[in-house]
């Protein structure tokens, strides 16, 4: 064969060799997209929507979430403006250990001033921490400002989550992304997000 | 009769290599006529993949891989059909029984230097054995769905969300759903009972064809090609079958009586084969209260855990096991077996050892202050094991090798 001919077939070979690779990409996508979430899996992981308007004041309730128990608090202005007081107490007031979505917005760590939206799972072992919303002398706190305590290994979170020192639990219970529209909440979703 | 059966033989035989076959890879093999109990792991490795395959088809029979009855189903095999119980512990038992053999068949590598040219394939062909083993091993533990099946996996994907930029989503990718669900147990187990089988019993395949290839290593670590008879055969040498196969059949009568004592009383094997966590079922909502691996991921367990970032942890958990298939190049030493070696070698190599245990033992305890400090000195002494060995090798005085076996 001349080297003319050599250079042809090589050139032939590189141009087949890469329209064939083409479509590799083409053929893989079905075995990697069929790992994706399926639409069942993603419904039911979807954003939960609730009218949280019928809440009393001082109220606790939980939805739950993927799985996971999401707690909703509304708070009094007076509640809230005694945040405060449990200041000393809290390992890390401003979640900065933590992926905090809606860091210094409200206090209330929410897109609301008035509700207060985090996971009911206690960071330590996920247990689920219970409210004691009065301020009221309890047995593990004889200051108590009202809050969350966890049954099981004693983790003490004031009423927006954030956790206090010295206890198991390493960091402030988590925000989910979530919006309001009006009265309506929306848990899992956040278009602004 | 015999006529009949001689003819037929010659028709297959003349269709189908099979004296050529045998003669290549089992009569007249040559395999080194004098080794120690060390190159036994290997046969050992090969009859725990075989037992592995076998049960494993039997359990995939009653087992179901929904996330409702996974469980359940564990728990049918072991009450409800005939002998699952006893297929279930062979299993199980199985697999943390090749954990073992295969760790000191490694071990052995590192010893009498098998890696050492022209064995560098043979080496990476094992290394790669282990790594899908790694696996392999991880992906079983999850099908059952219990407590320590769901948390430990719950930590073992989460590592892919150390990955910056597309952990998270990737982790979503791994799961196919917002946590450890009926879904991902279903792919778990198509790839614990399908993929990476193949994969397995295919690099096992190239492990054994390149070994035959280049030959076996020997503790001397004597090159026995080097005087050969005048059919060309190594002086020091004796056919594989029946020399090597009859040997390796007590190793093997050994090895099944350990294997069945430990089956039949110690299924367990006092929570390290089997984690009690995992006898209740997976709750996405209780959280164990003490997560530890498996006793074989132990030791790089330790390793991710002394890293306070999870991506160094993650980084340094890998390199751990990606380091072993860079040791062909970072072995300079003259010699291959640690008999002729330096005395360097000698301590590096026992340094390595009870660092590797150490790890090991500390990742199946809680954390504390000092088990810290010790997880990161030992992790220290691992990688300086490997990354110093091109020094220690190269620059220590070595033994003379005999000539012959």
């Amino acid at each position: 064969m001349q080297d003319k001919d050599k250079t042809r077939r090589k050139v032939l070979i590189g141009l087949t060799s890469a329209v064939s690779l083409s479509g590799l990409p083409f053929a893989a996508t079905p075995f990697i997209a069929a790992w994706n979430p399926s639409a069942k899996a993603k419904a039911a992981g979807a954003a939960v929507k609730l009218d949280v308007s019928k809440m009393q004041y001082g109220q606790q309730i939980q939805v739950s979430w993927r799985k996971q128990p999401v707690f909703i608090v509304r708070h009094t202005e007076e509640s809230i403006a005694s945040l405060d007081l449990a200041l000393p107490k809290l390992a890390d007031p401003n979640s900065d250990q933590i992926e905090e979505p809606y860091r210094g917005l409200n206090p209330s760590r929410s897109k609301s001033p008035e509700y207060s939206v985090f996971s009911g799972v206690c960071t330590h072992l996920g247990c689920a921490p219970k409210y004691f919303p009065k301020i009221e002398p309890k047995p593990w706190d004889a200051t108590w400002n009202g809050g969350f305590f966890c049954p099981c290994h004693g983790s003490m979170f004031d009423i927006v989550g954030r956790v206090f020192k010295g206890v198991p639990a390493p960091t402030n219970l988590i925000v989910p992304p979530h919006m309001f529209d009006g009265s309506i909440l929306t848990i899992g979703e956040d278009k602004e997000l | 009769m015999t006529e009949i059966a001689g003819k037929l033989f010659t028709w297959i035989n003349t269709r189908l290599p099979i004296v050529n076959t045998f003669e290549r890879h089992l009569s007249k093999h040559p395999v080194p006529s004098k080794v120690n109990f060390w190159y036994l792991f290997g046969a050992l490795a090969a009859v725990t993949l075989i037992i592995q395959v076998v049960t494993g088809i039997w359990l995939i029979m009653p087992y179901s891989n929904t996330e409702e009855q996974a469980f359940s189903s564990i728990e049918y095999i072991m009450r409800d059909v005939d002998y699952g119980w006893v297929i279930r512990y062979m299993h199980t038992t199985g697999a943390s029984l090749f954990f073992a053999v295969v760790y000191l068949h490694m071990f052995r590598g590192l010893l009498y230097g098998s890696y050492q040219k022209p064995k560098e394939l043979v080496w990476i062909f094992g290394c790669t054995i282990y790594l899908a083993m790694m696996a392999e091993g991880f992906l079983g533990y999850v099908l059952p769905y219990g407590q320590m099946s769901y948390w430990g996996a719950q930590v073992i994907i989460s590592l892919f969300g150390a990955i910056p930029y597309i952990g998270e989503s990737l982790e979503l990718w791994v799961r196919g759903d917002y946590y450890i669900s009926g879904i991902t147990v279903s792919r778990f187990f198509a790839l614990h009972v399908v993929a990476l089988p193949l994969v397995l019993i295919a690099l096992v395949f190239l492990h054994l064809v390149a070994l035959h290839e280049v030959g076996a290593g020997n503790p001397e670590g004597v090159d026995i090609e080097e005087h050969l008879d005048e059919d060309g055969v190594p002086l020091d040498s004796v056919p594989f079958f029946p020399y090597k196969v009859l040997n390796a059949l007590v190793a093997i009568g050994v090895f099944m009586t350990v294997f069945s004592i430990i089956m039949f009383f110690f299924p367990e094997g006092g929570g390290y084969f089997i984690e009690m966590a995992n006898f209740q079922e997976a709750n996405p909502l209780v959280t164990p209260d003490h997560i530890a691996p498996v006793w074989y991921y132990a030791p790089f367990y330790t390793m991710l855990r002394a890293i306070p970032d999870p991506l160094g942890g993650l980084i340094v958990m890998a390199s751990a096991v990606a380091i072993f298939f860079i040791v062909p190049w970072l072995d300079r030493s003259k010699v291959a077996s640690i008999r002729y070696k330096g005395i360097y070698s000698k301590i590096a190599i026992t340094m390595f050892g009870v660092s590797f245990l150490t790890l090991g033992y500390l990742g199946t305890v809680g954390v504390t202050e000092v088990r810290k400090t010790m997880s990161v000195i030992c992790t220290i002494i691992y990688f300086a094991y490997f990354l110093l060995m091109p020094i220690y090798t190269k620059y220590e005085i070595t033994k003379e090798v005999p000539e012959r076996l």
